[in-house]
């Protein structure tokens, strides 16, 4: 089902702390209710579960459900039914960097396999695991929409396209020394463009 | 089918000719590269205009749906009902997510003020005074880019109340979706707007009718809305002058899988599909002659082998007559030196993981056939084997509430359909090898 990575499993679980929102949020969340009708206020469930994983180091625990459906009135259910029917609600804690391989077809064709290996050795992580220093959970997903510009990764909200071993290697070198990486094409491209 | 015109054959689509002046962001994406570019220069000219009439140019123009499935845009304004008293929506599609497709991407990311201008004329013409654009979660960068244009819309009076001084209110929304190609289906997107799980609905009642939040609807694809203006700005004869009859205008490809340099490129609708390969991506990888297949509109349309790829042209009829379709233009290119199941497979894999579960065709024939399609790359079914695995495909589609059953289905029908040969003598390899 479209649920979740092969290895974020469904089984959500209590991270132990109350989740509250922070006063930031609370001023974001009148906003994204007021973009939508009244007595719609359902259709935030999906932005407050961003906010929500923001806010609680990349996942989302029951206490986040449970404070999402106790601001927007809807039956705790309901939010855990939309957090994991979609992908990118991670169930489960994950490391500083989340790792997003495309496996699909079009970066496959362009090498998408030796990617998955050069990052699962780098990051000393199998797919789905997430490595003993919390830097790094990898997993491999579903087409991310950058086909031109394959084989691709996504790492956290940044896109790195047009891959090899060696700049696949650089990237998560980067990360791990704290330096900072190019984002988008790794082989000089502004975009899609015919280079 | 018979086409008079060879589409774009001699030359290239001329520069002035290209709706997206900015399709890869060599120039400043914003206002001020916008209003350059021509975006926002008469809007309120246009605004003027009767919402009849608008609608009967963008029919005239012979505009067809970019999302997919070709429909006059045109004509699905006007299925909207008129004066209801309702509130109407526009909702736009930017859940791009079919394998192969990243051509929105690139209109949000660097030319957002031709969607932000087509959201306002296109709302205004269906009597919508809101417009939600569903992006595709993982676009963070574009959902920025695409937020600060709107502001930018906002700041300016183009949009917001009495838009471009037009007399007319209208309010624009961006919701992010979150990891479901599901909800590229139109209705799945609706359910997923209110704050469900995306499955499709059942149709009737159409959107047009009974829509989000049960209000009448119209919901179009990003490139569909973003031409718009241009449309309108130079007229649909213009428009009409490119490519050929029913199939006008121009279309961004985007090429992907083994060509010497993968681009996302604007042309002329019609465009032969080996000129395409040839000029734009410097050719096959290993040459013409190394090509195997090519999957000419995303994952969903079954593959066409290389005697087609000779001499088909990328328009809605002309790939239809040759068994396949133009889907959302996403064109993958596989060379000799990839096994051709193997991609089908990645394709079944893809279908499984994204069916929503509602129907059991779907969700249970997706699973099957992705593990029929894994045996398949082994070399491990028989010729008995295969025949049964089309006969499910066959099974699956149609008999599902949305198109995703039809859409996994398609492409095995399309790799048995070309290379059962090959898959039999795969087989047969296997067996004297064990």
């Amino acid at each position: 089902m479209s649920g979740n990575h092969p290895g974020l499993s469904n089984n959500f679980s209590r991270s132990g702390v109350k989740f509250s929102w922070s006063k930031d949020n609370l001023k974001s969340i009148k906003n994204i209710i007021s973009k939508y009708p009244k007595g719609r206020e359902q259709s935030a469930v999906m932005p407050l579960l961003y906010l929500a994983q923001e806010q609680n180091h990349n996942w989302i625990s029951i206490e986040c459900i449970e404070t999402i459906a106790e601001t927007l009135s809807m039956p705790k259910i309901r939010v855990t039914e939309v957090a994991s029917f979609y992908s990118m609600y991670n169930t489960r804690p994950v490391g500083e960097n989340l790792v997003q391989i495309c496996r699909t077809s079009p970066c496959w064709l362009r090498g998408s396999n030796k990617i998955t290996n050069t990052i699962c050795k780098a990051t000393k992580c199998e797919i789905n695991d997430t490595s003993e220093d919390n830097k790094f959970t990898v997993v491999e997903v579903e087409c991310l929409g950058a086909c031109s510009n394959g084989p691709m990764i996504q790492i956290n909200n940044d896109f790195f396209e047009d891959l090899d071993e060696d700049s696949t290697k650089k990237i998560i070198d980067n990360i791990k020394e704290g330096k900072p990486n190019i984002i988008g094409s790794q082989k000089g491209r502004r975009s899609s463009e015919n280079a | 089918m018979v086409l008079k015109k060879v589409g774009g054959a001699q030359k290239m689509l001329n520069t002035k000719d290209k709706v997206f002046q900015n399709l890869h962001g060599f120039e400043e994406p914003f206002i001020e590269g916008a209003l350059q570019r021509g975006s926002w220069s008469n809007t309120k000219e246009i605004l003027s205009k009767n919402q009849n009439d608008i609608i009967e140019l963008v029919k005239s123009s012979q505009l067809r749906g970019r999302g997919g499935a070709g429909f006059s845009t045109g004509l699905k304004w006007s299925f909207m009902p008129k004066d209801t008293g309702k509130q109407h929506y526009l909702v736009v599609n930017a859940d791009e997510s079919e394998p192969g497709t990243c051509k929105d991407r690139e209109i949000i990311r660097n030319d957002p003020h031709t969607l932000v201008e087509g959201c306002l004329i296109a709302s205004y013409a269906i009597q919508a005074s809101k417009c939600y654009i569903y992006i595709r979660g993982e676009y963070h960068y574009e959902y920025v880019q695409l937020e600060k244009a709107i502001e930018e819309a906002y700041n300016r009076g183009y949009i917001g109340k009495n838009a471009c001084g037009s007399g007319f209110d209208f309010d624009l929304y961006v919701h992010r979706g979150a990891g479901a190609y599901i909800c590229g289906e139109e209705t799945a997107l609706l359910e997923s707007l209110e704050g469900k799980k995306g499955q499709p609905r059942l149709k009737p009642p159409f959107p047009a009718g009974v829509g989000l939040y049960g209000m009448p609807t119209t919901i179009n694809n990003v490139e569909s809305i973003a031409v718009v203006p241009t449309i309108l700005r130079r007229g649909p004869d213009w428009f009409k002058s490119i490519g050929v009859e029913n199939n006008t205008g121009t279309k961004i490809f985007c090429i992907s899988g083994n060509v010497n340099k993968p681009c996302t490129v604007e042309e002329e609708m019609g465009i032969p599909l080996k000129e395409l390969v040839e000029k734009h991506c410097h050719g096959v990888e290993g040459g013409w002659d190394n090509l195997k297949a090519i999957v000419p509109g995303g994952s969903s349309t079954p593959m066409l082998p290389k005697n087609v790829c000779e001499s088909v042209l990328m328009n809605f009829d002309d790939l239809k007559a040759n068994g396949s379709g133009l889907g959302t233009a996403g064109v993958i290119v596989v060379n000799k030196n990839n096994d051709i199941a193997e991609v089908i497979e990645r394709f079944a894999h893809f279908y499984k993981h994204e069916s929503c579960g509602q129907c059991t065709p779907c969700r249970e024939g997706t699973g099957w056939m992705h593990r029929m399609m894994q045996r398949l790359v082994r070399g491990e079914i028989s010729p008995e084997q295969i025949e049964l695995l089309e006969n499910v495909t066959k099974q699956v589609e149609g008999h599902t509430i949305c198109a995703l059953g039809d859409a996994a289905a398609w492409p095995i029908q399309g790799l048995i359909k070309n290379f059962k040969s090959e898959l039999i003598s795969k087989y047969n390899k296997k067996l004297k090898a064990s």
